[in-house]
C-alpha cells in the first residue's frame, strides 16, 4: 500500500532560481507558478532580496498590493527600460490635460449655446471622448 | 602641502556612489555621471529598491544619451516609493486614470447637452415653406427677404 502525498508545485521563485520550495516559502503566497514571467521581471529590476526587505517594510495584510504595485513597476520597466512607469504618468497626464481643455471648450460652447440660442456653435471639442483612458501607456491594465 | 592637495584629489572626485561603497572611482565610472557627490541622497533612494549591481545593468544596456533621463525616471520611482510603500508611484497612475475617467464623463454629458440645444434650435427655425408660397401666391409679392429669421432682417 502507497501512501499518497499532496504534490505541491515549486513557485514561480523556486522554479526560476531552481531551489526546492519549501512550505512556508515567503515567495509562494505572491507568485504562483502559473505566472513566471511576474517573479522574471521583479528580479530582473529588484532583485529578489531587495524585493523581500521591500515587503517587509510593509504590514502584512497590505503585501499583496505592494506586491502587485512593485510587479507592475517592474513589468513598466522592462517594456521601457527609460522611463519606465515615469513614461505611462506622462502620458496619462497628457491625455488629463488634452480631456481638460476638450471640457473647457465644451462648457464654453454650452454657456454660448445657452445665451445666445440662434448662434451656430463651431465646436472646437473635435474628438470623441472614447479614445484614450484606458490603455494606461501599453502595461497591462489590470490594476484597475 | 602637496599631501593635502592628494588629499582632496582622491576624496573630491569620487561619485556618490563609489564614496558610498567607500573605494576608489575609477575614471570610467558607468555611475560617476548620474550620481554626483553632492547629491548622496538621490544614490541612496535608488539604491534601497533596485541595488547597485542592478543599476549598473540597466545604466549598461541602454544608449549613453539615455541614461541621465533613466536615472531621473528610477529617482522618481524610488522618491514615490518612500512616500507610499505600498502602491509608489502606482498609486499615482491610478489616479490619473480616475481623472481620465470623471473628465470623459463630464465631457459626454456636456457634448449631450449641446446636441439637445442644437438640435432644439434646428427644429424651431425649420423654415415653413407651404405658409411662403401661400403668401406669394395671395399678394404676389415675395415675403422671403420678411422673415424675421433671416439675418438680413436686421
Amino acid at each position: 500500500m502507497s501512501s499518497s502525498s499532496s504534490y505541491n508545485p515549486p513557485c514561480a521563485a523556486c522554479k526560476f532560481v531552481r531551489r526546492k520550495c519549501i512550505p512556508g516559502c515567503a515567495f509562494a503566497p505572491y507568485f504562483p507558478p502559473e505566472d513566471p514571467q511576474k517573479f522574471m521581471n521583479v528580479h530582473k529590476i529588484f532583485g529578489a532580496s531587495n524585493f523581500m526587505k521591500l515587503l517587509n517594510d510593509v504590514l502584512p495584510h497590505q503585501r499583496e498590493d505592494a506586491v502587485s504595485s512593485l510587479a507592475y513597476e517592474a513589468e513598466a520597466r522592462v517594456r521601457d527600460p527609460v522611463y519606465g512607469c515615469v513614461g505611462v504618468i506622462s502620458f496619462l497626464q497628457q491625455e488629463v490635460d488634452r480631456l481638460k481643455k476638450d471640457l473647457d471648450a465644451a462648457n464654453a460652447d454650452l454657456i454660448m449655446l445657452h445665451s445666445f440660442p440662434c448662434h451656430n456653435v463651431n465646436h472646437t471639442w473635435s474628438r470623441q471622448n472614447g479614445r484614450g483612458g484606458g490603455g494606461g501607456g501599453g502595461v497591462g491594465g489590470r490594476w484597475w | 602641502m602637496y599631501r593635502f592637495h592628494k588629499l582632496d584629489k582622491t576624496t573630491s572626485t569620487r561619485c556618490a556612489v563609489c564614496k558610498y561603497f567607500r573605494r576608489r572611482c575609477p575614471q570610467d565610472c558607468i555611475f560617476a555621471p548620474y550620481f554626483p557627490n553632492d547629491n548622496p541622497h538621490k544614490f541612496t533612494c535608488v539604491h534601497r529598491f533596485y541595488g547597485a549591481s542592478n543599476i549598473a545593468k540597466m545604466l549598461e544596456e541602454i544608449p549613453v544619451q539615455l541614461r541621465a533621463h533613466l536615472v531621473e525616471s528610477l529617482y522618481y520611482e524610488a522618491t514615490c516609493r518612500i512616500q507610499d510603500p505600498v502602491y509608489g508611484c502606482v498609486g499615482i497612475i491610478s489616479s490619473l486614470h480616475r481623472q481620465i475617467q470623471i473628465a470623459q464623463s463630464q465631457l459626454a454629458k456636456t457634448q449631450a447637452e449641446i446636441s439637445v440645444l442644437d438640435a432644439n434650435f434646428v427644429v424651431t427655425n425649420e423654415p415653413s415653406s407651404s405658409l411662403d408660397e401661400s403668401l406669394v401666391q395671395q399678394n404676389g409679392v415675395d415675403h422671403g427677404l420678411d422673415d424675421p429669421f433671416n439675418p438680413w432682417f436686421y
